[in-house]
């Protein structure tokens, strides 16, 4: 396969991922921040919504005052910023367009359905009924396209090439909102308590759609750290960072049984792997959460590079 | 000027157009109307859209397609098949004599400055024996026809000949929509071209290729106004349609990046014009082609497809020497003829086509596509009288024709079945295992009426074109 | 007369390139007029040089160079025994009827203004070859101002008339376009000049060939408003510019370049170190 088309199969669905990621923090932060400022809704949501997108230095270098409206503005129609809602589609679709015969005429059509019903959206002049509304049909896009591969691409190398797309991108997400959050989630603060971490420990889970979840895996009340090992550790929950190295693992895996040939990209994600498959909640806590977080978020990264060199230039 | 008809002739119904006269007879306008629709839908589905240059609204447009049919008896076909073979044959045997000895400048048979002077003349060419000798492996060549037996070549398209892609979805349409007209006819399939066409550029592969040769097709990107037609193609061929970035040079060999690393490229299949293909050689800032390519061919390491430098043969001016150019190459008289033409940088052929300027068609040597063309009976005096300046002032850059009657052909329009002006492009590929031509070709109609411009970027449509077994 | 040229090209990247491919037309061949004593052109890091002659008859070398770190130098060494031949050029390869170096280059295309400027030049001095092209250098010489760092490598001979002033490179595509407007077969070509007062980019020089029936092809230095003679070095020869450039160079991945070049071309009784 032509490296261009592995590389845009890749970051087509990298970019629809993030795009449902954003989509998802501003939504829970919309929430957030409708709550009484006892509960927890002030303005300080909007600075951890940028931070979790990983947009401050961009918005700060064009903004002076993080709030609802300038955040939204920067995050969801931002022409400029190219990790927007708006941006994150465009590419997904450019991506998606310049290799259109590697896709299926599904895949195909939710993507480029998607993008022409954004040409209509009138980014000007949204409340926030239509802003919700808007951010749902957007969470809906990656259902759509991700069914639609799911459904009907043969399972062969163009279909690991997206899959491992979303996958490191996934992780990457879970991770940044993780390093957001992270001084909610330390053991020690459990005492303190209190309503207003409550919402914001729901809020995680929220921005992830794992509230359900949670109690269906540890049928118990919300806590900081189990919040933290079904983030991390669990294995039956899709977006933890082990299920999204789990599913990188099998895809590269596939690839390099199918081309016949493993190189650095296949070591590193078995190492980084194998670290997360013998960890222990505890453990985490006890090193040092932020250190945790930190050095996944670079070792996702280094991963993401290496899979670039070895497979799409 | 009274056109021929293909359907109608003389006055009587042509034999070969019996069957379809009776069924058009037979079929409600409705109904036509309904098909009509349906093929538009099936072009729309596939996505079958070409991009206009300079139209910023449309750029995504659909080609007319006629639903009525084009056709040629096999005698007709037999005849032009060898005319076609022919002319194909003595461009390549001219493009090797210019690139090399330049015995036909020296015979007489061209004037030196013609060729040697000109802008698609490639200096990087010269002394070049392209691998099997073949410089132009694809060739459409723009018929004509005014009579029963009048078919002229009106041009010879020797560079990136476009427009395949509509001769086979134009079959595929009308055999979804009119499976009974397939039945009555016996019609020469053309879904054998992509075949034909893998067949060709297998068989061009250099020598130092393996035996299963690599081909990939180039395009310029999705931006390009035929970009459709290089994934169909790629598609059809199974080869990997790339982009320039996606080929790199490295000690004068081409590779493409793939996820397995670099893969040996035997054969370009380049829908790329010479300017653009290889930045070290040609326009500096091209994005879109690939640097040293044209190392990578010198040193004979892959099949530049058609190769570069063609374009000084598909020359208007040089047109006009074909005759000529036939005869010296094959000791034959040429057997399709050429439109009688005058050439403006010739004193008297200037002055005889400024004094009749209203009665002929004046065209620019190195336009193509219908445009900076003059039309004299339809033009206005504004025009002539701007082509008149144009033609003192640079008379070099023009050449002159008869307003041909081209024939028409029974077309479905608004208010029903009428006659519109067609040409044929056959399409012409060479090998180094010989010359294969698919029968028919592209058929393109001018859907105005009265209109003689059947180009699509004018507003030109096309037709399916039979070629009837006996 | 000796000449000994040493000079250096220093590309350096601020991101590593991940290749460089480079077509370099850097040596010189011998013909009447110079004698190639010994020519050499060596690259740091190593890097593939594939040696070959383009249809022009230059010597052309492939540089093909993969990761080459953070820069890449291309060093010229070369000594040359240069004789006057008041500009006629003898002994060169010439593969071509001369009409190939009538047609004009998109860097030649003359306008409107530029064409008049030739008209001019070849009403006035008449229907001799060897005159009009004298006439033409230099009404050059009085109509266009030598003056570096205001054109481009991709300012065209029309461009740099208009402006009214161009380097060595617009000159000679002046030069060119009205010569070939004259129907006069003329060529680009590119070298080395040496002088007593050498500035460093001085040494870089472009000129032109006319051919003139009778003497075959005449060197016309528009620059100087001379005849090449021994203190010029003739390189390689082409249509225009980009035909007969030095280096024409791509790279795949990377950042930005930045380009140097340490140079030295002078004669070989004064030499000096850098």
């Amino acid at each position: 396969m032509l490296a261009r088309t592995a590389d845009s199969l890749y970051w087509c669905a990298r970019y629809i991922e993030r795009a449902d990621f954003l989509a998802r923090i501003i939504d829970a932060s919309l929430r957030m921040g409708s709550l009484p400022s006892s509960y927890g809704g002030d303005e300080s949501e909007w600075e951890s919504a940028l931070a979790s997108a990983s947009a401050r230095v961009a918005f700060y270098q064009t903004h002076d005052h993080a709030d609802e409206r300038t955040v939204c503005d920067f995050l969801v129609f931002g022409r400029n910023n190219p990790s927007s809602i708006w941006s994150c589609l465009n590419a997904a679709r450019a991506n998606a367009r310049a290799v259109r015969t590697a896709l299926t005429l599904e895949m195909w059509e939710a993507i480029n359905e998607a993008w022409n019903e954004l040409q209509r959206y009138d980014c000007d002049n949204m409340d926030r009924e239509s802003m919700a509304r808007f951010l749902e049909w957007v969470k809906r896009i990656s259902l759509l396209f991700d069914g639609a591969s799911y459904r009907t691409m043969l399972r062969n190398d163009s279909y690991w090439f997206l899959r491992l797309g979303m996958a490191i991108e996934r992780a990457d997400n879970t991770a940044r909102i993780l390093d957001v959050k992270y001084h909610l989630l330390l053991p020690e603060r459990e005492p303190v308590g209190g309503t207003l971490d409550y919402f914001q420990w729901t809020t995680i889970l929220r921005v992830v759609s794992a509230l359900t979840a949670f109690h269906w895996v540890y049928r118990t009340s919300v806590k900081p750290w189990l919040v933290a090992d079904l983030l991390i550790l669990n294995r039956q929950m899709p977006r933890s960072l082990f299920s999204c190295h789990a599913e990188i693992m099998e895809r590269l895996d596939q690839l390099a049984d199918f081309y016949g040939r493993r190189g650095p990209s296949q070591r590193m994600a078995s190492n980084t792997l194998s670290k997360l498959e013998s960890s222990r909640i505890e453990d985490l806590f006890q090193n040092g959460m932020h250190e945790f977080i930190t050095g996944f978020l670079r070792d996702n990264a280094t991963l993401g590079s290496a899979i670039a060199e070895q497979y799409l230039v | 000027m009274v056109a021929f008809d293909e359907m109608h002739g003389a006055g009587e119904v042509r034999p070969a157009y019996a069957a379809l006269q009776a069924w058009l007879e037979r079929s409600p306008p409705a109904l036509m109307e309904t098909r009509r629709r349906q093929a538009e839908l099936f072009f729309r589905r596939i996505g079958i859209t070409f991009n206009v240059y300079g139209e910023a609204d449309a750029t995504e447009r659909l080609i007319p397609f006629d639903i009525i049919p084009r056709i040629l008896t096999r005698a007709e076909w037999t005849g032009l098949e060898r005319g076609l073979a022919q002319r194909v044959s003595a461009l390549n045997a001219f493009l090797a004599d210019i690139y090399g000895p330049q015995e036909c400048i020296r015979a007489g048979v061209i004037p030196d400055a013609l060729v040697n002077a000109h802008p698609n003349y490639q200096l990087l060419m010269a002394g070049l024996k392209p691998p099997h000798g073949i410089h132009v492996h694809l060739a459409g060549i723009d018929l004509v026809r005014t009579g029963e037996d009048g078919f002229y070549v009106l041009e010879d398209n020797c560079r990136t000949p476009s427009g395949v892609s509509y001769m086979l979805e134009d079959r595929e349409a009308m055999m979804r929509l009119f499976p009974e007209l397939f039945v009555q006819h016996r019609v020469a399939p053309v879904e054998t071209y992509a075949d034909s066409l893998l067949a060709t550029l297998r068989s061009v592969a250099p020598d130092t290729a393996s035996r299963d040769p690599t081909i990939v097709l180039l395009t310029p990107g999705q931006f390009n106004s035929a970009y459709y037609e290089h994934s169909f193609l790629a598609d059809k061929l199974g080869v990997e349609l790339v982009e320039g970035s996606d080929l790199f040079v490295e000690d004068d060999i081409v590779f493409m990046r793939t996820t397995v690393g670099p893969q040996r490229v035997d054969v370009v299949y380049r829908r790329i014009d010479d300017d653009f293909l290889d930045p070290l050689a040609f326009r500096p800032d091209s994005v879109v082609g690939v640097p040293g390519i044209m190392g990578a061919y010198a040193a004979g390491n892959v099949t530049l497809v058609n190769a570069p430098g063609t374009g000084v043969a598909d020359d208007k001016a040089v047109y006009t020497y074909m005759p000529e150019i036939i005869r010296f190459f094959t000791g034959d008289e040429p057997i399709l003829k050429n439109v009688p033409t005058w050439r403006c940088r010739e004193e008297d052929s200037l002055k005889y086509v400024l004094d009749n300027l209203a009665d002929l068609v004046v065209k620019e040597v190195n336009g193509s596509g219908g445009y900076g063309m003059l039309v004299g009976p339809k033009a206005s005096k504004a025009e002539l009288d701007l082509f008149r300046a144009k033609l003192r002032a640079q008379p070099d850059n023009f050449i002159a024709q008869p307003t041909l009657a081209l024939s028409t052909s029974p077309t479905f329009v608004g208010e029903g079945v009428a006659p519109r002006h067609i040409d044929l492009r056959p399409f012409v590929l060479c090998g180094a295992d010989g010359i294969r031509i698919t029968p028919g070709g592209l058929t393109r109609v001018a859907i105005k009426e009265g209109s003689l411009v059947v180009n699509s970027s004018q507003g030109g449509g096309t037709k399916d074109t039979w070629v009837l077994e006996d | 007369m000796r000449l000994r040229i040493a000079y250096a090209t220093v590309y350096t990247y601020e991101q590593p390139p991940r290749s460089v491919l480079q077509r370099l037309k850097l040596t010189p061949r011998s013909h009447d007029g110079q004698h190639i004593a010994h020519w050499r052109v060596d690259v740091e890091p190593d890097a593939r040089l594939l040696r070959a002659e383009d249809p022009l008859g230059n010597i052309t070398h492939t540089l093909y160079c993969n990761r080459p770190g953070s820069s890449l130098i291309l060093t010229v060494h070369g000594e040359a025994e240069t004789f006057d031949c008041n500009g006629v050029v003898r002994g060169t390869v010439e593969r071509f009827p001369t009409s190939v170096f009538l047609r004009q280059t998109a860097l030649t295309q003359p306008d409107a203004a530029l064409a008049q400027f030739a008209d001019e030049v070849a009403a006035k001095a008449g229907a001799d070859t060897l005159t009009r092209m004298h006439d033409l250098m230099d009404a050059i010489g009085k109509t266009v101002a030598f003056e570096a760092g205001v054109t481009k490598s991709e300012t065209t001979a029309a461009q740099a008339f208009n402006a009214g002033h161009g380097v060595c490179q617009d000159l000679s595509h002046i030069f060119i376009a009205s010569a070939r407007r004259m129907g006069v077969p003329a060529r680009y070509i590119s070298g080395h000049l040496a002088r007593e007062e050498t500035r460093l980019e001085d040494a870089a020089h472009a000129w032109v060939e006319a051919h003139v029936d009778g003497l075959g092809w005449v060197g016309f230095d528009a620059a100087n408003q001379i005849c090449p003679g021994e203190a010029h070095l003739r390189v390689a020869v082409g249509l225009d510019y980009l035909d007969a450039a030095p280096v024409r160079g791509s790279r795949y991945g990377g950042g930005a370049e930045k380009l140097e070049v340490r140079l030295r071309a002078d004669q070989g009784s004064s030499q000096r170190q850098d």
